[in-house]
């Protein structure tokens, strides 16, 4: 028989946090810190709303692009919240999630086998390496530091531009470091990306939990919305990741060929979903306050609770992640999060699963109760003295 | 600062001072300073206890009484409710508007308890002139807090 597979996908090795996985699911009285998605429900209107759509019988596709009353919502909600303006009937479509945004935009811009390049930094969300070589593009990592405090500066954009970069990816505020970019930091990269003729998908999907002055979206940079594909959704605004519900705008030549993809391998986003997505635009603003609010107060314990501890930590104003160093302690990240695991029963996920870069660090997450992380915390800190103690038993 | 101590407190009362500093991200005195104004002024008013009874063997009968009143001269619906709230028995008095004038919330150890409350105390009044009594049987939320088994965290530990 033939080999069945594919070269390309067979390359890709799978996300490394298996092992992880694996081991926590199994440890009783196991506390993880390693949650990727809001520790709130759904708010209950928002469900109702999802709840009601069923009763109603509304079971049917929607079309392709989606619910026109959510695409207009959408509309709304972009310019009320970010002052940007996409015209909903070809400018912003519904999507499976963001991830799936991410996909179709990379599959609708690369060419694929011409060498055409993806600036990806790095530390970041996993999908966007494989997703671009899936799509037949090149992956270019971007190696962010704690230093910059992981934002994307002039200087370390420039450093990887070649004649055949196309795309720059811009996963901010980031997932795993909590990293933001602040408008200042925008432009000053606007200012290449438009002198290079480069394009942009923007993956704002924690764009809500931001904890320094508002967010600010690289689309609304003059001489940015033309080239920019601007990725949101409501898993994390709204607590809503299982819901699978995302969008994508964009200028309408890009918007439609990516509507081409969606149409053959999706269909359309969740219609449940897309009902429920229509009311969380419209009457959440207060939801979102509360919650944003719980993660920031949560933050600072976490990032008070580094330094008692003598762990250090950039401060992170986005997401729901802490990004601390363990440098320190000669460890990888890997053996690190396993020994802190298994002493501990603690579970945090190893800087590295984010790309090379992240080695040295550890992805905290915050979407979990005061009482979880106090108990956490606890743990860690106790790990960290026996380190520290270990070592001086040695020196 | 105010407006965020009290959102936290009003949930956890029981709080560490330390830590609520931290969540706010304020000094510890600053914030003691503040709770020790509201006290004062009768903002923050008491700290009390959310008990389940159902859950142990106290014996404990809740009641919502609406009382259809008549003011009189000198004797306003601030006067009627002070001769009512001073009952050890009554919970809570509120002032209603619609179609009665105060819900009386009232604790007994039996139905009877309660019900010669109202038929002896509250409804001999002189400007009571009604009293609608509803017997509470199940509490499923109170102050904001579902009192059901507390929810369990379904999420899958490790995800990216």
């Amino acid at each position: 028989m033939r080999n069945p597979l594919s070269e390309t996908i067979v390359k890709i090795p799978p996300s490394g946090i298996r092992k992880f996985f694996d081991i926590v699911s199994e440890m009783k009285d196991a506390i993880s810190l390693g949650v990727g998605e809001p520790d709130f429900d759904t708010p209950w209107h928002i469900r109702e709303e999802g709840i009601y759509s069923l009763e109603r019988g509304r079971t049917f596709y929607t079309s392709n692009a989606g619910l026109k009353e959510l695409k207009r919502e959408i509309g709304h909600y972009q310019k009320r919240k970010y002052g940007v303006m996409y015209d909903y009937t070809d400018e912003i479509m519904v999507t499976v999630g963001g991830s799936e945004a991410i996909d179709i935009a990379l599959r609708a811009m690369i060419n694929p086998g011409r060498g055409e390049e993806v600036l990806i930094p790095q530390p970041s969300y996993v999908s966007y390496v494989p997703c671009t070589i899936l799509a037949g593009g090149v992956p270019v990592v971007i190696e962010l530091e704690a230093k910059d405090e992981f934002r994307l500066t002039p200087e370390k954009l420039l450093e990887k531009l070649t004649p055949n970069t196309k795309i720059l990816v811009l996963p901010f505020p980031n997932n795993p470091t909590g990293a933001i970019m602040e408008k200042e930091d925008l432009e000053a990269i606007a200012e290449i990306i438009m002198e290079k003729d480069l394009f942009v998908i923007s993956d704002e999907i924690y764009g809500e939990l931001t904890y320094k002055g508002r967010h600010t979206t690289i689309a609304s940079i003059p001489g940015m919305r033309e080239r920019t594909v601007l990725i949101n959704g409501f898993s994390k605004a709204f607590a809503m990741t299982g819901w699978r519900l995302g969008y994508a705008c964009a200028p309408e030549p890009i918007l439609t060929q990516m509507l081409k993809i969606h149409q053959f391998a999706i269909m359309c986003a969740p219609t449940t979903s897309q009902y429920a997505g229509i009311e969380a635009l419209k009457n959440s603003d207060e939801d979102v306050e509360k919650m944003r609010e719980a993660y920031d107060q949560r933050r600072r314990y976490l990032m008070h609770a580094f330094r008692e501890m003598g762990l250090e930590c950039f401060e992170p104003y986005g997401a729901f992640y802490t990004f601390p160093s363990i440098k320190r302690f000669g460890m990888t990240s890997d053996e690190f999060a396993t020994r802190l695991l298994q002493e501990e029963k603690v579970a945090v996920v190893p800087g590295t699963a984010f790309g090379d870069c992240g080695e040295g660090y550890l992805r905290i997450s915050y979407a979990y109760s005061l009482d979880s992380l106090k108990e956490a915390l606890g743990r860690i800190e106790r790990f960290i003295k026996r380190l520290d103690s270990d070592e001086h038993c040695t020196v | 600062m105010r407006e965020k101590i009290l959102a936290v407190i009003e949930k956890n009362s029981r709080i560490d001072l330390k830590d609520l500093a931290i969540l706010l991200g304020e000094s510890e005195a600053a914030v003691a300073n503040e709770i020790a104004e509201m006290e004062k002024e009768h903002i923050i008013c008491g700290y009390h206890t959310l008990i389940n009874w159902d859950n142990t063997s106290e014996e404990k009968v809740q009641a919502l009484i609406e009382v259809k009143v008549t003011p009189q001269r000198g004797m306003g619906f601030d006067k009627i409710a002070e001769r009512i709230y001073q009952y050890s028995e009554v919970d809570s008095v509120f002032l209603m508007s619609g179609g009665y004038d105060f819900t009386v919330m009232i604790e007994g150890k039996t139905m009877r308890q309660v019900a010669l409350f109202v038929s002896e105390k509250l409804s001999t009044l002189d400007s009571v002139l009604s009293t609608a009594t509803h017997f509470v049987l199940k509490k499923y939320k109170d102050h904001g807090t579902v009192i059901a088994e507390p929810a369990q965290d379904e999420r899958m530990p490790i995800s990216l």
